[in-house]
């Protein structure tokens, strides 16, 4: 049954990182695709890398057709996403045309048609072998001229031409006041619509992505953060909905062994997940460090982000407790990235952690403290990530261990971080101070930890130079 | 005195009617009032497609006034006379 709805709807790899997930394989195959979106959306930038992606990685070459900027502009625009226009056009695997239409010069009488641009399309079809064309944006053509009514119906006739041709194609439009485009081109093009957004909530950017119409395929409906950062568009996805990952019963240890001796099984399994959370000074960030001591020492890749403290102070100050980072961190066991939680939305930072767990392949990932990312979102946006997050790990069988300062006087049930987080892990340590006397005394205790037996006592602990050592 | 020479291009696709009467169009216009100060080139982009992209040409016909400066260019069959001749800024001869 798949394989015969995968021939009915064959589909082309869009090369925009997320968007094949989301429309179940890429864009309609031979088939035009209308993005639309307001100025500064992202749209010429998504028909570029459509093409350029198509180049390097699948080998169609592909033809843009620019009606605003020139092609000089253009290459220069897309340098700094690391696109090199000018060596494809040199390897004749891309064709940049500008059609500049000016309208002080342009004189129309009497009947026309616009075969002029069908020929200047076909002849840069065919000089490289295009199997990629992008249209940006067409509707300047609404601007150039007066007769709309033969304008349109020649539109109609090149959204034919170009299925005529079996191109895949990407046709921008702008967005209009009541409809999806200025010109209603969604009428035409109407195999597959993308609707680009960029919004500002709380004074943070995010730029979403929907599917508006996928004829004849599946598709999801909701509203996708996507990314602009140095290496083009990418689209997150929610990763799966269903519970079905793979699960591992090797153990592993929590990098010191006093604390393995709490679980009966002496560790973690493998892809587990455990949320530590305490108030401040009760030494989160020490736990976390040891986990990714653990996981070194193991040879095995962590990626730690840190919303709190610079990588090198956290190295300095985990060094004060007798864990080395500096060795790991020069043979690329360790990657520290720090960012402050509140530069940029919550979804962005969640495809940050995306696109580094995809770069870098960790087997272990640190996020300290999960609680300040919180702070970012609101709370259904916040469950909704960390339920992508926690998919995320799991599916690629990651060992997480995540952070979370809870508020003194609150109780941990109540607050809103623990109880989005919590259910969530696998493993849940609470950490405390107690004060009496002239004293102080660290406290842990392991509220649950799925499928392992643990220590139901509160166990004391102690911090010196030499590190973590717990009372017996 | 040098003569003053109109130069103009006429893009076609084809034989189409459109084109025809284009070109007998700006024949007779010419004939009435640039008589023997004109040349009409003829480009169809069915047989070079690579001429298209120079002079910007995504209408067809497209009538290019080359010279004299500055470039004028006027799209359709060139029904409309008045147009043309205003399009291309040519004066009537006075009478």
């Amino acid at each position: 049954m798949k394989s015969s709805l995968a021939e009915v709807f064959p589909k082309t790899h869009s090369g925009i990182e997320g968007l094949d997930e989301i429309t179940g394989g890429g864009l309609p195959k031979g088939r035009p695709t209308l993005v639309c979106g307001s100025a500064g959306c992202g749209k010429t930038l998504m028909g570029v890398q459509f093409l350029v992606k198509g180049i390097t990685d699948y080998d169609e070459p592909g033809v843009f057709i620019s009606f605003e900027e020139t092609t000089k502009d253009l290459t220069t625009n897309v340098q700094s996403l690391g696109f090199d226009l000018n060596k494809l056009i040199a390897d004749k695997k891309l064709r940049i045309d500008n059609v500049h239409i000016e309208k002080t010069e342009i004189e129309e009488t009497g009947e026309y048609d616009l075969e002029g641009l069908f020929i200047r399309l076909g002849y840069a079809i065919d000089q490289i072998g295009a199997k990629r064309v992008v249209l940006d944006t067409i509707e300047s053509l609404f601007g150039g001229m007066d007769n709309a009514t033969l304008l349109r119906s020649e539109l109609k006739r090149l959204f034919q031409w170009l299925k005529d041709r079996g191109v895949t194609a990407i046709i921008t439009g702008e967005r209009g006041e009541n409809s999806l485009t200025r010109q209603g081109l969604e009428e035409y093009v109407s195999d597959c619509v993308i609707l680009l957004d960029f919004r500002v909530i709380d004074q943070i950017a995010t730029r979403r992505l929907r599917i508006v119409k996928y004829r004849g395929s599946t598709h999801g409906t909701n509203e996708y953060p996507f990314l602009i950062d140095e290496f083009g568009i990418s689209v997150l996805p929610i990763t799966s909905l269903k519970l079905e990952h793979r699960t591992s019963s090797e153990i592993l240890s929590y990098g010191f062994a006093g604390f393995d001796k709490l679980f009966k099984g002496k560790g973690f399994f493998r892809g587990n997940s455990t949320l530590v959370t305490g108030t401040a000074g009760t030494s989160k960030t020490i736990l976390a460090s040891y986990f990714a001591l653990g996981s070194c020492q193991r040879k095995e890749k962590v990626l730690f982000f840190s919303f709190e403290e610079s990588p090198d102070q956290l190295i300095r100050n985990m060094d004060s407790v007798g864990i080395r980072f500096k060795p790991f961190i020069k043979s690329g066991m360790l990657q520290i990235h720090s960012s402050r939680p509140s530069l940029s939305g919550l979804e962005m930072h969640l495809l940050v952690i995306h696109k580094l767990i995809s770069q870098h392949k960790p087997k272990t990932v640190i996020i300290d403290p999960i609680s300040s990312l919180i702070t970012v979102g609101n709370n259904s946006e916040v469950r909704a990530m960390l339920v992508r997050l926690m998919d995320l790990l799991k599916v690629n069988q990651i060992n997480a261990f995540f952070t979370a300062l809870t508020h003194p006087y609150l109780d941990e049930h109540y607050d809103f971080t623990v109880d989005a987080v919590s259910s969530l892990a696998d493993t849940w340590i609470q950490l405390s101070n107690n004060t009496s006397d002239s004293n102080r005394s660290r406290k842990l205790l392991i509220v649950k930890s799925r499928g392992m037996g643990h220590s139901n006592e509160i166990n004391e602990f102690s911090i010196s130079e030499k590190g973590i050592k717990l009372k017996q | 005195m040098p003569k003053e020479m109109w130069e103009l291009r006429l893009y076609i696709a084809g034989q189409t009617p459109k084109s025809v009467l284009a070109l007998k169009n700006i024949t007779k216009y010419c004939e009435e009032h640039l008589a023997g100060k004109y040349s009409i080139e003829i480009i169809d982009l069915l047989k070079s497609p690579q001429l298209a992209e120079g002079d910007q040409i995504f209408a067809i016909p497209t009538l290019v006034r080359k010279f004299p400066e500055p470039l004028r260019k006027i799209i359709g069959d060139l029904s409309n006379e008045e147009k043309v001749l205003v399009g291309l800024n040519i004066r009537p001869i006075k009478v």
